[in-house]
């Protein structure tokens, strides 16, 4: 069982500015929610690193191999066809089709990689329970803290997160 | 000029005050998809049933042509590629320009992609989709037309890998499997968004399950961000190896003319040079239609104004190129066929082209023919028929005029060719009118992003 507070504010520049003092503060940060990306959120969040180029460069370098690897067996070995007198292995007519799918081997190597990273397809979560959190992907911007497990503690985060500009603090458990 | 002031100039220059708060973004785009009550849809319903009706022509003529073959067609034994070549690379080149916007502008900053990218990136889908059809038309026998895929069979047959025409199979099905993805995945935050505002169960549990679950976090925007770029690097040679591989087409082989080293990176320009000229087109009818005047401005329209301009010039420049390389070659063959482009059975249509591409477009040197909606869109459709005409011309000079002066023939194009171009525009538009009704036409998270540096000054 874990615990959120969820903050909302006005403008992505209060959200920022909350999200900067939360973390100088020392309160434990647990996401941001806005609808559209906010620059410098993922520092103060220490999310900055992804692996996910590195999978789609390996992706799309397989899916290419596999490409080259069939084009060369089926014309050396499989089905050689003497045309011309053309070498069997014509690797400069080769080269595009290997090219071009191992593009689309990277594309769709990321695509499974940002579902990975981001948790989805998840057609529900928690925290669309909360009455309000739909304007996160409209017009408001938001701001996720792990709560404290003691209450007064809570009770003065609440009252630091309305200082710092939060028009409504939710309290989310599951 | 700090980066945040020059978001600032951006989010004044390419919006209208109406359309300068996060919630108009929301509302203008998402209003034709949630509220249509707010519209009387008159002109779509008569659009829509064009269209339909031209999609049936289509329909019906790939009937008759699967029943009877491509004798239907104009082309004859000399000029073996007629009509469905030229509209194969006239549509690819259609295809071309919504990834121009959505990679290379992407890549340099350009903030006015903002609000045109994502129609831009349907358009791509939709012309890419129909230019692949032209092809397997256009085969003997289309019904084997699944015998380019590599598969292990009881025939024990492969693909020929050094056939063009394998190239062309895996460049097409490569783009388009890419732009999907590409343009969904710039879709789910806005997806998201409609599934928040919407009010009717149906639409909502429809956007919802294409949004995913989406939520706007920090982690998921910053994932987002760099697929998305990451995408855009990867998206720029395959535009460009796509559109190299449809002039390889015709360079691979060798006839005077198309044996030209230049032919790939021209068929690039000229692609993205009717590219735009549609996207223009349809930049004019979304705002129209739908009532985007704040977010596509006239600012849009004068800035592609002028990509036209320097396409244009690009294009005669290529054109130079290859009367010079004719003539500099020395090949009796290659410098005849330059005079018959001037002077022989097509002339008129060959000089029509020059005019439509070469000289028309210079109109917008002037910024007030740039800055005139009505001046750029007739210029721009006035660019795509030159196009067209320039695609055609490939092909039916060099075929008509070949090295063997006895197989010289002309060609004139029938019904069922002109039934199937005007046919594949209606399907085309048939498309685009649903994609208006059942998705948003603007970026609306990119959009508010441009506008994020107008509310924190």
């Amino acid at each position: 069982m874990s615990a959120l507070l969820v903050a909302d504010f006005d403008d992505a520049g209060t959200l920022v500015q909350a999200a900067r003092w939360a973390k100088s503060a020392g309160y434990p940060l647990a996401d941001a929610f806005s609808p559209f990306p906010l620059d410098g959120m993922p520092e103060i969040l220490g999310e900055t690193s992804t692996r996910l180029r590195v999978w789609m460069f390996v992706g799309g370098l397989a899916v290419a191999a596999l490409a080259y690897g069939t084009e060369y067996w089926s014309a050396v070995y499989d089905f050689p066809i003497d045309s011309g007198g053309r070498p069997l292995h014509s690797w400069p007519a080769f080269v595009l089709f290997p090219f071009a799918i191992g593009i689309f081997g990277a594309a769709l190597t990321g695509f499974i990689g940002l579902l990975a990273t981001c948790g989805l397809p998840r057609l529900h979560h928690p925290l669309f329970d909360i009455n309000g959190f739909e304007r996160a992907t409209q017009d408001r911007f938001m701001l996720a803290l792990h709560a404290p497990a003691i209450d007064s503690d809570k009770r003065t985060t609440v009252a630091w997160l309305k200082q710092a500009g939060a028009a409504n603090v939710w309290e989310l458990e599951w | 000029m700090s980066a945040r002031g020059e978001t600032l100039r951006a989010a004044l220059r390419w919006t209208e005050p109406e359309g300068r708060s996060i919630e108009a973004v929301n509302d203008l785009v998402s209003a034709p998809l949630l509220e249509r009550r707010r519209w009387r849809w008159r002109v779509w319903w008569i659009a829509f049933a064009v269209s339909l009706a031209l999609t049936t022509a289509m329909a019906v003529t790939i009937v008759y042509l699967f029943s009877k073959g491509i004798g239907i067609f104009g082309n004859n034994t000399t000029v073996v590629w007629g009509f469905p070549i030229a509209n194969y690379v006239w549509w690819i080149g259609i295809g071309n320009a919504g990834t121009l916007i959505s990679s290379m502008l992407l890549l340099m900053r350009q903030h006015w992609r903002a609000s045109i990218n994502r129609f831009a990136e349907a358009m791509t889908l939709f012309a890419a989709a129909i230019a692949g059809i032209f092809p397997i038309l256009h085969l003997g026998r289309p019904l084997y037309f699944y015998w380019l895929v590599p598969y292990p069979n009881t025939m024990s047959l492969w693909p020929q890998w050094r056939s063009a025409l394998i190239w062309d199979f895996w460049a097409i099905t490569s783009y388009l499997l890419f732009s999907i993805l590409f343009w969904y995945v710039g879709l789910i935050p806005d997806l998201a968004a409609l599934r928040d505002r919407a009010k009717s169960p149906t639409a909502r549990t429809l956007f919802g399950i294409f949004a995913l679950g989406w939520r706007g976090s920090a982690r998921h925007w910053h994932t987002l961000h760099v697929y998305h770029t990451t995408m855009a690097c990867l998206g720029v040679p395959l535009v460009i190896s796509l559109h190299s591989v449809v002039g390889l087409d015709f360079a691979a082989s060798l006839m005077p003319g198309w044996a030209e080293t230049i032919f790939p990176p021209y068929f690039v320009v000229g692609a993205m040079y009717s590219g735009f000229t549609m996207v223009i087109v349809l930049a004019a009818a979304v705002r129209w239609g739908l009532r985007l005047q704040a977010l596509i401005t006239v600012e849009h329209f004068e800035v592609m104004a002028k990509m036209l301009l320097a396409a244009s010039v690009i294009m005669t420049v290529s054109y130079g190129a290859e009367w010079f390389s004719a003539w500099y070659g020395g090949e009796h063959a290659e410098r005849s066929l330059v005079a018959y482009s001037f002077a022989g059975d097509y002339r008129a249509f060959y000089w029509l082209m020059l005019l439509l591409n070469c000289a028309i477009p210079h109109a917008f040197w002037f910024p007030a023919a740039r800055r005139s909606i009505a001046t750029v869109v007739t210029i721009a459709v006035l660019i795509n028929i030159g196009m067209w005409l320039e695609r055609m011309l490939i092909v039916l000079n060099t075929l008509s005029h070949g090295y063997a002066i006895g197989m010289w023939r002309t060609y004139a194009p029938t019904l069922w060719d002109f039934l199937l171009l005007f046919g594949s525009l209606g399907f085309f538009a048939l498309l685009f009118l649903v994609f208006c009704r059942v998705l948003p036409v603007v970026s609306m998270h990119e959009t508010r992003r441009l506008l994020s540096a107008e509310a924190e000054p």
